[in-house]
């Protein structure tokens, strides 16, 4: 069937910010279905927040919207755009409930737009809970019992049948949001309360628990025609009740015999079928008792979805871009297979290796959140390996995840043996207390426990991990045994070449190997180079992901690397470069980052250099094997970085893009001899060295706020005393701002420096002063090491002391004088020439009365690349990877920067909601996942955008609570003077009350928590209160208020926890009341080009 | 660990490790590209002569069960493997794979880069070979595989067919309801029974299940039973099974066929597609190396729709009028039973998957739609014999 000649536009909806459950794999998706469409010849209009998506680049869309995806801004880009039809499966949960909201306000009729991919009737067949079930209980199959409640009553009622443990469900939330399970009737309770108020629509489900049996899932497409194909077959390792998300899966299925898959596929062929998915795919889980074999449905996802950009990196198949083709109107058998170029995308993709998925969490950033692994996803990145066996793939994945684990170190001191004088029931007693719960140590205690001499029966009765997983985790654990065997008798050869090599199939890191035999690894590096060059050589190979087990050739260089005898790599001898990704999302290090190592393949391939792309993570665009020339998905160590690069022989490696994880590697690659593109690695050293950096600083007159460097705690406090408080502390070893912390007093450094950090000669502890009230800055410019561009200078709204990713910044600045800013200019320069800079700079200043400070200079692509260069309209990534290669700016036409009509916000989403009881205060620590980007023409709407694509939707009347620190008293009366002007009522605890009446403001009283009821908790959980600000300095203050801050968090209440974020929601109130929505395409605010 | 070695005929060689029962063996070497079912592989007559190498790395994750044979016995050749699994995990799980291929004296080797030999084969084509565990000379090897007979022109399905008629009454449902589903918009019990006898050219066992699931009264007879014996059972309809080898290695059936053909409604499967095809005039040949997996898309040529088909074959019917793929229109070829018309193709490389005589009640495929391994897309077809014979009985 040729493709539809009735639509000639359509509207594709993205998913917003980076969140938990919801990442990078709808960029990736969205991405594909933009260039499919656009290649088909349709009109593509784009809507999506989040500026950090290749997506909401101005080439893949006609039109792009970078506005909030709330369902009055989609209906004013319908109302502008008119687009024919909406394909709402691409953006994850986000589009999918948009589009349904739109359906429900009759503005698809309105307009006539029509919904491909999935209709409605279909996306609330699979989604709604009832209708689910009905549907299931219609084709045969059976769904554990449950029962739908839409009040803590009605749970109740259902609960009697189906006792504990209880998993309870809101319906139309993605990531599992909200989902929990009970094992009590208090736990039920708290559940049920906020599982309702976590679904849109208030509708919980009851279900009957299944956890401890085997979970799968089958990745389903269907076209027109009806014809259905599986691509893949996964299988979690982690049984039911540990939610997909942060289970480790494994591509192909290994443990479903012929009869069972087959089962399982005739049942997915029906659901897609009687759901009534016409194109597209799906997503469908199984559950498996693994005593009997009884089958059954989980769920059923009606979109591309997270494991469907698994399944297509883990396959070759790309899954988003065929659906998209599928959707107007091609049948499978009409869409040839990239990867072979002769056959037909209407098969079914068979692999031969075995794909690992290992999911990454954050809980160190979230004291107090409950680490357990549930049916709610709280995993905030994943890292995929693919080997040849399970063994070897699981180990590469352990080290992809950059965890600083390279194997299965041992918890408990027990790699070597397991020491004579130990208890062993005590410490199996451990291990079971350990392993009964799923958590995210558990791999690593399952270990353990096979040292201690347990059995695979005992720890399957413990963890329902299926036997054969267990297995293969023994297999390895028994070859470190014979390895530390071997400990006494190496010679100088090393290891013998037969074990060696058997090290090396089972997925070995050189690291760990140097850990089992007492080595250094790159000992290990050198016994393995000998054994690669000897007459019987073996060594790294790479074998290639072909989507047909090699029995058709493959065309597309998508490599992984194996200890096997024939190696597929076959590299060309062109000009090239590799580019090292960001590896797995985590805070800190996202989406950003994958958009910059985009961009730089695209700017090479522009200047006909070929890319090469090392990465392992699923989710993203980098790891498409047509981004790049060839594509590694390897992890992103010294050790598996060399052995591509030995073999590719490039002409350089980029590190810039990727984050902290490529430019880790700097130092040992260029000891390797390795040529490192732009800016030099004594550069990059110059600007992290504290002692170097402050050489730089003096050279060039710039300032710093005054610091120390504490070896002890005595050291600390007479370091802290002479700076004076309040002080910024932080240990000098970690980054991403962890453990940093701002102490206002002795006693506060004290509990830091005896709890928080151990300071040493080794570590020591560094101490800054705390600029209090300054301005923060963030800048971006890009040098070819003769001139440099300034390209964005940002003011972040918070004030500094908040982590730069967590605090909103606008571009252009709102409030800073063009003096200081020229100034920013002039030292952004001077920093960048100084430093050598070739390619792309960021750096932080603080400005306190009149003065800048720097406070970093990071010579590398920084997190806000890609908002600057949608805010500016220039592709900054792409024109430092040309300069990289050697063009001048000047030859880029690259000179000065545009300066910006138009003001761009961005703002930080945090995973809070998915972290019970977890405060959600703004600290040096970052703890937001995503970002959100609004542009308006001026500050205060494009807040509000950023605001409400963050999802929070403010006010334009009612009741304001205002309780406040002493020192932000002042900022308090300012806001709440011009929001009583604006009509709002305020309310205040007795303090903040007292001295707003004083400036002469009527403010009603309200009683804090400890001071009885009603308190201001309850009026907010009634709905009384339309606008929270609430600052605090003391710890003791931080928990007495706490429950303020989660009860606005839980009922979607804005809160504002700086003076300068109130301050910015007032403007954005400001604006509200002052004109109305007005939305406009990314391709009108650059039209200049 | 003890060492083995597979060598093939044009010097090739593999190491890896011994697996199985000690020995040596040889046989033409295909590769599978099925991810589940090793056991149906193993005990599917079709691969008598075979060395059958498993592109999925993991084999025998899940051991091995009586219920899962294809036959009653292996009839490989040998296996060759990238990793067997020491600990078969599955509820239905008797023995592991090792313990299976012990006690079937199979000799079988594990550790081979099986990608490598895949590509090797696409590349070179299917070739003879030989697994050893007591020679590891791949000079000698490459040499006993050259002087190993090759599968062209060779009656294998009298090696595999049974010695004498007799009945199967099983069905699939009768041995692990667990695993089947209940289809509420299938009606239960088929209302009328027919009488089928289905030729044994190396018949799997699924078929036969198959068959009594729509309502057949099964007799299986001997690939070399006569047309004059198989109408002297009166049976309603004529079913022509799988097998391995060369079909113009069983030039009898041929002649069989040519008496049958015409009197009774036939459907042939696999070998049984193969032989109607020679019988009807069109020529066989042999394919590069096979088809061997359970993700082969065939299409319809009457629906344009795809089916996912499992399926075994190293040689196939050619139709004399070039490739067909793409094309909208169905080709016929006359032949002396008539006209035949083309039915299905392969999407993957366009040939021959199935055709009917226009004339007379026959069709036939060359997938399995019994799967067993293999997905159940095509098992529509044997309703639509059971249609055929009711129409054709009407």
């Amino acid at each position: 069937m040729p493709r539809r000649t009735d639509i000639r536009s359509i509207l594709l909806i993205g998913s917003g910010p980076i969140v938990i459950g919801q990442a990078c794999e709808f960029d990736y998706s969205g991405t594909q279905a933009c260039k499919a469409l656009k290649e088909e010849g349709y009109r593509v209009i784009l809507i999506n927040s989040n500026p950090a998506t290749i997506m909401t680049d101005p080439d893949f869309a006609d039109r792009t919207y970078i506005e909030p995806i709330t369902l009055d801004v989609v209906e004013k880009v319908i109302e502008c755009e008119r687009p024919d039809a909406l394909l709402p499966t691409m953006g994850g949960q986000t589009a999918l409930n948009t589009a349904i909201g739109l359906a429900k306000r009759g503005v698809l009729d309105k307009y006539g737009v029509r919904l491909i991919g999935a209709s409605i009737e279909a996306i609330h067949k699979a989604e709604d809970r009832d209708a689910f079930r009905k549907a299931m209980w219609k084709i045969g199959l059976r769904v554990p019992d449950s029962g739908v409640a839409t009040s803590l009553t009605e749970a109740e009622r259902e609960l009697e049948r189906i006792r504990f443990p209880a998993i309870v469900r809101p319906s139309f939330t993605m990531g599992g949001t909200g989902g929990n399970i009970a094992y009590n009737i208090e736990e039920f309770r708290t559940q049920v309360e906020w599982g309702l108020s976590m679904s849109p629509v208030r509708q919980v489900l009851i279900e009957q628990s299944v956890i401890g049996w085997k979970e799968f899932e089958l990745e389903v497409m269907r076209d027109l025609k009806d014809n259905v194909v599986i691509i893949c077959p996964i299988e979690n390792l982690d049984p039911m009740g540990v939610h997909t998300g942060d289970s480790i899966t494994v591509a192909p299925a290994l443990t479903l015999t012929d009869k069972e898959y087959q089962m399982m596929r005739d049942a997915a062929v029906r659901i897609i079928r009687e759901i009534g998915v016409d194109t597209g795919g799906a997503n469908i889980q199984f559950g498996l008792n693994p005593v009997n074999g009884e089958m059954v449905v989980i769920e059923m996802n009606p979109r591309v979805s997270r494991s469907s950009a698994l399944a297509s990196k883990a396959t070759g198949f790309p899954i988003a871009k065929i659906a998209a083709k599928l959707a107007v109107g091609y049948t499978l058998d009409e869409i040839t297979n990239d990867i072979t170029g002769v056959t037909k995308a209407s098969f079914e993709p068979t692999i031969d290796y075995v794909v690992v998925k290992i999911p990454r969490f954050a809980f160190q950033k979230f004291p107090g959140a409950d680490p357990t692994l549930t049916t709610q996803m709280k995993s905030v990145g994943e890292a995929m390996a693919i080997g040849r066996t399970f063994k070897e793939s699981l180990q590469k994945a352990i080290r992809s995840m950059e965890i600083d684990q390279f194997g299965f170190s041992s918890k408990m001191g027990l790699d070597l043996a397991v020491p004579p004088g130990l208890n062993r029931e005590d410490a199996m007693e451990q291990v079971r207390k350990a392993v009964r719960t799923p958590l995210p140590d558990r791999l690593w205690r399952l270990a353990d426990g096979m040292r201690l001499g347990m059995a695979n029966q005992e720890l399957f009765a413990l963890t329902k991990i299926d036997p054969w997983f267990l297995q293969q985790i023994r297999e390895i654990i028994e070859f470190e045994s014979r390895l530390v065997g071997e400990r006494a008798t190496l010679g100088a050869t090393g290891l013998s070449p037969e074990l060696l090599i058997e090290a090396k199939e089972l997925g070995f890191a050189d690291e760990r190997l140097a850990q089992l035999l007492g080595v250094e690894q790159h000992t290990v590096r050198g016994w393995r180079v000998a054994l690669s060059q000897g007459p019987r050589s073996r060594g790294v190979t790479y074998k290639r992901v072909d989507t047909c087990a090699a029995e058709f050739e493959a065309h597309t260089p998508y490599l992984y690397s194996t200890y096997e005898r024939e190696c597929e790599a076959r590299p060309t001898d062109r000009k090239k470069v590799v580019i090292l990704g960001g590896g797995p999302n985590r805070i800190g290090q996202g989406i950003e980052f994958d958009y910059c190592c985009v961009h730089a393949a695209m700017a090479l391939r522009e200047e006909q250099i070929e890319t090469i792309m090392v990465n392992c993570n699923p989710e993203t665009v980098s790891t498409d094997y047509d981004t790049s020339d060839r594509l590694y998905f390897e992890p992103l160590t010294e050790e598996d970085v060399l052995n591509i690069v030995e073999r590719e022989q490039p002409m350089g490696v980029v590190l810039q893009f990727g984050g902290q994880t490529p430019l880790k590697l700097a130092l040992a690659l260029s000891r390797a001899g390795v040529t490192i593109l732009g800016t030099s690695p004594d550069a990059i050293d110059r600007a992290e060295d504290r002692a170097r950096f402050r050489e730089l600083l003096d050279k060039l007159g710039l300032r710093q706020a005054e610091s120390g460097m504490a070896r002890s705690v005595e050291e600390a406090l007479t370091i802290a005393a002479g700076i004076t408080y309040p002080v910024m502390v932080r240990p000098s070893y970690v980054l991403g701002g962890r453990s940093m912390q701002i102490v206002y007093d002795e006693a506060g450094l004290l509990t830091y420096m005896n709890t928080a950090v151990k300071a040493s000669e080794k570590h020591p502890v560094l101490i800054d002063k705390y600029l209090r009230d300054a301005i923060e800055i963030d800048a971006d410019a890009i040098s070819d090491g003769a001139a440099v561009v300034v390209a964005g200078i940002m003011e972040h709204i918070e004030e500094a002391g908040v982590h730069s990713g967590d605090s909103a910044c606008s571009l252009p600045p709102y409030t800073l004088d063009a003096t200081t800013i020229e100034e920013i200019r002039r030292q952004m320069t001077a920093l960048a020439l100084e430093l050598g800079v070739v390619g792309l700079m960021n750096a932080q200043f603080a400005v306190k009365d009149q003065t800048i400070y720097v406070l970093e200079v990071n010579p590398r692509g920084s997190r806000t690349v890609p908002f600057v260069s949608k805010a500016i309209g220039v592709p900054l990534a792409k024109l430092a990877m040309k300069v990289m290669v050697g063009k001048s700016l000047q030859q880029l036409n690259f000179t000065t920067a545009p300066t910006p009509t138009h003001l761009s916000v961005k703002e930080a989403v945090f995973p809070f909601t998915k972290f019970a009881g977890v405060d959600v205060l703004l600290g040096p620590e970052m703890k937001s996942t995503g970002e959100v980007m609004g542009i308006d023409s001026d500050f205060g709407w494009a807040f509000v955008k950023s605001q409400a694509g963050a999802g929070a939707i403010l006010p334009t009347s009612g009741t304001a609570f205002i309780s406040v620190k002493s020192e932000d008293r002042s900022g308090a009366c300012d806001v709440a003077r011009r929001l009583v002007a604006l009509g709002f009522r305020i309310t205040a605890t007795s303090g903040t009350a007292l001295y707003l009446n004083e400036q002469g403001m009527a403010v009603d009283v309200v009683n804090k928590v400890q001071e009885g009821r009603p308190h201001i908790v309850d009026h907010i959980k009634n709905g009384e209160v339309a606008l929270v600000v609430n600052t605090v300095r003391t710890a003791s203050a931080q928990t007495d208020s706490l429950s303020i801050r989660r009860e606005a968090l839980h009922k979607g209440v804005p809160y504002y926890t700086t003076m300068r974020g109130a301050l910015a929601a007032v403007m954005g109130i400001e604006a509200l009341l002052k004109k109305g929505l007005a939305i406009r395409a990314l391709q009108e605010y650059h039209r200049v080009k | 660990m003890k060492k083995a070695m597979l060598a093939l005929a044009d010097g090739a060689w593999f190491e890896g490790r011994a697996l199985g029962a000690e020995g040596e063996t040889g046989g033409e070497v295909v590769f599978n590209t099925a991810m589940t079912g090793y056991q149906e592989v193993l005990t599917d007559p079709s691969y008598r002569g075979q060395i059958v190498t498993m592109t999925c790395p993991h084999i025998g994750n899940y051991g091995v069960t009586p219920e899962d044979s294809e036959s009653n016995r292996i009839w490989a050749e040998g296996f060759v493997v990238k990793e067997s699994s020491r600990l078969a995990s599955n509820w239905r799980s008797k023995a592991t794979l090792q313990e299976y291929l012990l006690a079937a004296n199979i000799v079988a080797i594990e550790g081979v880069d099986t990608r490598a030999l895949t590509r090797h084969l696409r590349e070179k084509g299917a070739q003879s070979g030989v697994i050893s565990h007591i020679d590891l000379d791949p000079g000698r090897l490459a040499e006993k595989a050259r002087k190993a007979p090759s599968i062209i022109g060779r009656d294998l399905a009298a090696t595999v067919t049974c010695e004498r008629p007799y009945t199967w009454t099983a069905g699939t449902g009768d041995w692990a309801p667990k695993l089947t589903l209940p289809d509420p918009a299938v009606t239960q019990a088929p209302k009328k029974s027919w009488r089928v006898v289905a030729y044994d050219f190396g018949v799997k066992q699924n078929i036969l299940r198959r068959l009594v699931d729509v309502g057949c009264e099964v007799t299986v007879v001997p690939a070399s039973t006569s047309a004059k014996d198989v109408l002297a059972l009166n049976p309603q309809g004529l079913f022509l099974s799988n097998g391995p080898g060369d079909p113009e290695g069983v030039p009898y059936a041929m002649e069989a066929l040519r008496g049958l053909i015409g009197r009774l409604p036939i459907f042939g499967i696999c070998l049984g597609h193969q032989l109607l095809g020679l019988t009807l005039g069109l020529p066989t040949y042999k394919l590069k190396f096979g088809h061997h997996g359970a993700n082969h898309p065939v299409i319809d040529l009457r629906t344009r729709k795809v089916e996912i088909t499992s399926q075994n074959h190293n040689f196939a019917v050619r139709f004399p009028i070039g490739q067909p793929e793409q094309r909208q229109e169905m080709p016929i070829v006359e032949t002396p039973f008539g006209p035949v018309q083309l039915t299905h193709t392969s999407l993957n490389d366009g040939s021959v998957e199935g055709m009917r005589c226009l004339d007379h009640p026959v069709f036939s495929v060359q997938y399995h739609p019994e799967a067993s391994p293999g997905p159940h897309d095509s098992a529509y077809l044997f309703a639509q014999f059971v249609a055929l014979m009711e129409t054709h009985h009407a």
